[in-house]
């Protein structure tokens, strides 16, 4: 009877299986798999399905850093399988919970190995010493695993340096359901050969041999031969033994459902501003003059999926808590960097970065949250950033350049010793476009020849201080840069917020209704009505706890929204925006 | 799932489909043109060995195969006995294993005379019925599937459509489509947004508008029928209604023929292949309006062949 443990470690693949950007197709006891090597040599072993339309991800694109689905092109991250990408909605970012299924992959012994729900580790193999083995081509059954161990007890092969002599000793040295080891002995030669048994199906599999060490050069090829042809010998004696026999029924894999949430349609997953993550600052750095660079890796498990332009907030040991964009290339997923600046009139944000956090130390962070999303759909995309405003468009050109998608980087600095990130930067190439040490009036005049030649089908996205922004706009807005085109970011909302107003709130699903006295915000008054709702910068910058107005005009005091969005009057930010009518009526 | 052999079972045994929505269906069996004159024509239909013939007069009938009737034998349509219903519609032969409506769907359009009406295909594909039609709903893969041809990079969004069931005629009716196209007229070079309009009027079949290149008051009808073998396989047959004197009939079939290549690998590739309904099998985007209003309608109407029932 075939052992079906979902425990048990089985060898799915040879590792030199996993060719340079290939997707090899995998199966393990009726669940098939998408198994690829990124460029920084994780082995990422997926459930064979795209979570979209159920297509075989084993037919789609490796590009180093994602895996791309071949029927609508949505992408995964390197080791979360997070979704990163849905080109049918280039201006959503996908909800982070589109995660597929992944299972853990060890490499050893020059195999693959995968398990359901692995317990223990890989078995150790006497006599097998890593890195010196010749992994033998898989040999594929039409027969139960446990069937093929009982006939490889008696499988004969001739040992390396008696390869032509015939009537080798063999001798059976361990063996267990899935795997044994033979010995065979002729004269003063002598070669050890693991065989592990791949149970692919209820009534295939696939015999995975492995020499305890490398012939020569010169012998290599004719001890595979030899090994192909007695393997594929016994093979042709298992399927006769078993042709009578009635075939078992194949094993039926149960598919994961998908979350709730995501079965009708993509909704904005609900978080308030919590810190769900510990992450370890494995590395700090001088990332330019003044710019101070921090690895991030989690403490145990894995990260969440980012998307190019993404933030988390970082709850400092001082108690402040702040917003940085993720700079991560796409598939860089077993760490988030991020850049701070240090500002010297900062209310201590900054200078607890620099001063007091240490590589070593733990800090709570939220999950990513994207509320300025990457367009690719444009025919062409300019990246524009000011100083410190480098860091989310990093990560877009890192994802535009990878997909091999027109851009410009123009990135504003005083000079070269100030701009950051400077490995990322040279591998951007042509499309960077520094410029340096320019007064406002020049700056002005760069920008304005920048934006002179709007086609459409173009997007502009602009992040760094805010008069630059403004500049930056109004000249986009002047060149005929039409504002849905114009995509934006501020680090801060310098505008003075007016919180004198006092105004009733209701909120339309939550069938609630409450006032909102002056000194306090509409997201104050909203959790403390039992209500949740996301926020990370609660100064009007960052867009996340955006709210969409039913009733009622609002007094806009964020930095968020663009001009047109604002005019509309159909969104508000609760934690600066309050209202000009007597009554607001939010969808909540 | 293996692939039943249809050999192997006796006639006149209980259907293999026990779904009776589907049953009573009319489904196309083969394109008339393309029939040889009163002589037998094997086919499989539901898992149902079945025969058909067309008549010198254009008369068609279908029956389950029997041994005194082969492949290419003289057939007299007018005296068979023993037959299941069958009509003559759009080109094709379509007959019934239940108890089919009295008519087929309407295509208004096919009885404009000035139209080119010819079937630029009949494809087997290893897959559901459902998942077919699917794909001929969906327009988010044209760029990736059918690069420079129906959609290309970085052109990729899906705006905004219209799905309705129209309820006097029980239909899926998606309006207000639009993808852009690179080359979408012979008359220009640069690639605009074509129109489109979707109907599925019946489970298994689907009816689509497109703005012609060569007349942009009128709309081009492209439909295809689905003839389900078994839950798992089925033959897809294309009808083209378009306005076109210009083109060869090979030319206009050899590019029907390009696109529906290009799909046959991805939709072999979907697992599971039959189609399932229950809404958490898969992830649905706002792009996949018209596919899930087609799933609801499945359920709705209790259709099991071809699909994984949502449980109960």
């Amino acid at each position: 009877m075939l052992d079906q443990s979902r425990n048990r470690w089985h060898p799915i693949a040879a590792s030199h299986d996993l060719a340079y950007r290939h997707v090899f197709h995998g199966q393990l006891l009726g669940r098939e798999f998408a198994v690829w090597r990124a460029d920084d040599d994780f082995v990422n072993i997926w459930e064979n399905r795209c979570l979209h339309r159920g297509v075989r991800l084993s037919i789609g694109i490796n590009d180093g850093r994602e895996l791309k689905c071949q029927y609508h092109g949505w992408r995964y991250s390197n080791r979360t399988a997070g979704c990163t990408y849905i080109p049918a909605h280039p201006a959503d970012a996908p909800a982070r919970t589109i995660t597929n299924r992944t299972f853990s992959a060890v490499e050893r012994y020059g195999f693959v190995w995968t398990a359901e729900e692995p317990v223990g580790e890989v078995p150790g193999i006497a006599g097998l010493a890593e890195g010196d083995l010749l992994v033998l081509r898989g040999i594929p059954v039409n027969a139960a695993a446990d069937r093929v161990v009982e006939h490889l007890q008696t499988h004969r092969f001739q040992p390396v340096g008696a390869l032509d002599a015939d009537g080798a000793e063999m001798v059976v040295e361990t063996a267990d359901a899935f795997s044994l080891a033979l010995l065979a002995r002729q004269g003063t030669a002598e070669t050890r050969c693991v065989f592990f048994v791949q149970p692919v199906d209820a009534a295939r599999s696939v015999i995975r041999g492995v020499l305890d060490r490398q012939p020569e050069a010169a012998q290599r090829m004719a001890v595979l031969r030899h090994h192909n042809e007695r393997l594929s010998a016994l093979r042709e004696r298992i399927e006769d033994a078993v042709r009578g026999e009635p075939a078992p029924a194949p094993i039926e894999p149960v598919f994961d459902p998908v979350p709730a949430e995501l079965a009708e349609m993509p909704q904005p997953t609900p978080h308030g501003r919590k810190a769900t993550l510990r992450v370890e600052v494995a590395r700090k750095w001088a990332a330019a003059d003044g710019i101070a660079g921090f690895e991030l890796t989690p403490l145990g498990g894995g990260l969440p999926t980012f998307q190019p332009g993404a933030h988390i907030d970082v709850h400092m040991p001082n108690g402040e808590i702040r917003q940085y964009s993720v700079v991560n290339g796409p598939g860089e997923s077993d760490r988030f960097t991020i850049g701070v600046k240090r500002e010297p009139e900062s209310a201590g944000g900054s200078s607890c970065m620099h001063d007091t956090v240490r590589e070593g130390d733990v800090l709570a962070i939220s999950e990513p949250r994207n509320n300025f999303p990457l367009r690719r759909d444009a025919s062409k995309t300019l990246l524009v950033a000011g100083g410190i405003g480098i860091t989310p468009l990093l990560a877009m050109a890192q994802a535009l350049h990878n997909q091999d998608l027109a851009f410009e980087l123009h990135y504003f600095a005083r000079d070269e010793a100030q701009m950051a990130f400077r490995e990322r930067l040279d591998g951007l190439g042509a499309t960077l476009h520094p410029h340096l040490g320019l007064d406002p009036q020049a700056t002005g005049d760069t920008l304005s020849s920048l934006f002179s030649t709007y086609q459409d089908g173009m997007h502009l996205y602009l992040c760094g201080p805010g008069p630059m922004l403004e500049a930056a706009r109004r000249v986009a807005a002047e060149r005929g840069w039409p504002e849905q085109a114009i995509h934006f970011e501020y680090f801060k909302n310098t505008n003075e917020i007016d919180d004198s107003s006092t105004f009733e709130v209701a909120l339309a699903r939550s069938c609630l209704t409450f006032q909102v006295p002056a000194g306090r915000t509409i997201l104050d008054m909203v959790r403390e009505n039992g209500v949740d709702m996301p926020s990370s910068c609660e100064q009007g910058a960052c867009g996340t706890c955006l709210a969409t107005v039913i009733e009622g005009e609002p007094d806009h005091q964020d930095v968020y929204l663009n001009d047109t969005e604002k005019r509309s009057g159909t969104k508000i930010m609760t934690c600066v925006s309050r209202a000009r009518s007597a009554r607001l009526v939010l969808d909540l | 799932m293996r692939r039943p052999d249809h050999n192997e079972r006796p006639a006149m045994t209980e259907p293999k489909c026990t779904d009776h929505v589907t049953l009573n269906q009319w489904y196309p069996l083969g394109a008339i043109d393309e029939a040889p004159r009163a002589r037998a024509i094997d086919t499989v239909l539901l898992e149902e060995n079945l025969s058909y013939a067309v008549a010198g007069d254009g008369t068609v009938a279908a029956w389950r195969r029997r041994e005194d009737l082969k492949p290419g034998m003289p057939v007299d349509v007018a005296a068979l006995t023993d037959t299941l219903p069958a009509i003559s519609a759009y080109g094709y032969v379509w007959a019934s294993l239940g108890r089919p409506p009295a008519a087929l769907f309407p295509i208004p359009e096919y009885a404009e005379p000035d139209r080119r009406k010819l079937n630029a295909a009949t494809i087997g594909v290893n897959v559901s019925a459902p998942r077919a039609i699917e794909n001929f709903l969906d327009m988010g893969h044209f760029p990736y599937v059918h690069t420079d041809i129906l959609g290309a990079e970085p052109h990729t969004e899906v705006k905004e459509y219209d799905v309705e069931i129209s309820t006097d005629r029980d239909e899926i009716l998606a309006t207000r489509c639009r993808f852009f196209q690179p080359m979408a007229s012979t008359a220009s070079d640069g690639g605009a947004d074509v129109d489109y309009i979707y109907r599925v009027p019946h489970p298994f079949c689907s009816v689509l508008y497109k703005s012609s290149p060569l007349d942009e008051t009128r709309l081009d009808v492209i439909a295809v029928f689905l003839q389900p073998l078994d839950q798992e396989h089925i033959r897809a047959h294309m009808m083209l209604c378009v306005l076109d004197d210009e083109n060869e009939d090979k030319v206009i079939k050899r590019f029907q023929q390009t696109i529906f290549g290009q799909d046959k690998p991805i939709l072999e590739n979907q697992y599971p292949k039959r189609l399932p309904l229950d809404p958490r099998a898969e992830t649905p985007i706002r792009a996949d309006k018209s596919a899930i209003a087609y799933r609801r309608w499945l359920s709705q109407k209790g259709v099991t062949y071809g699909v994984i029932p949502a449980a109960a």
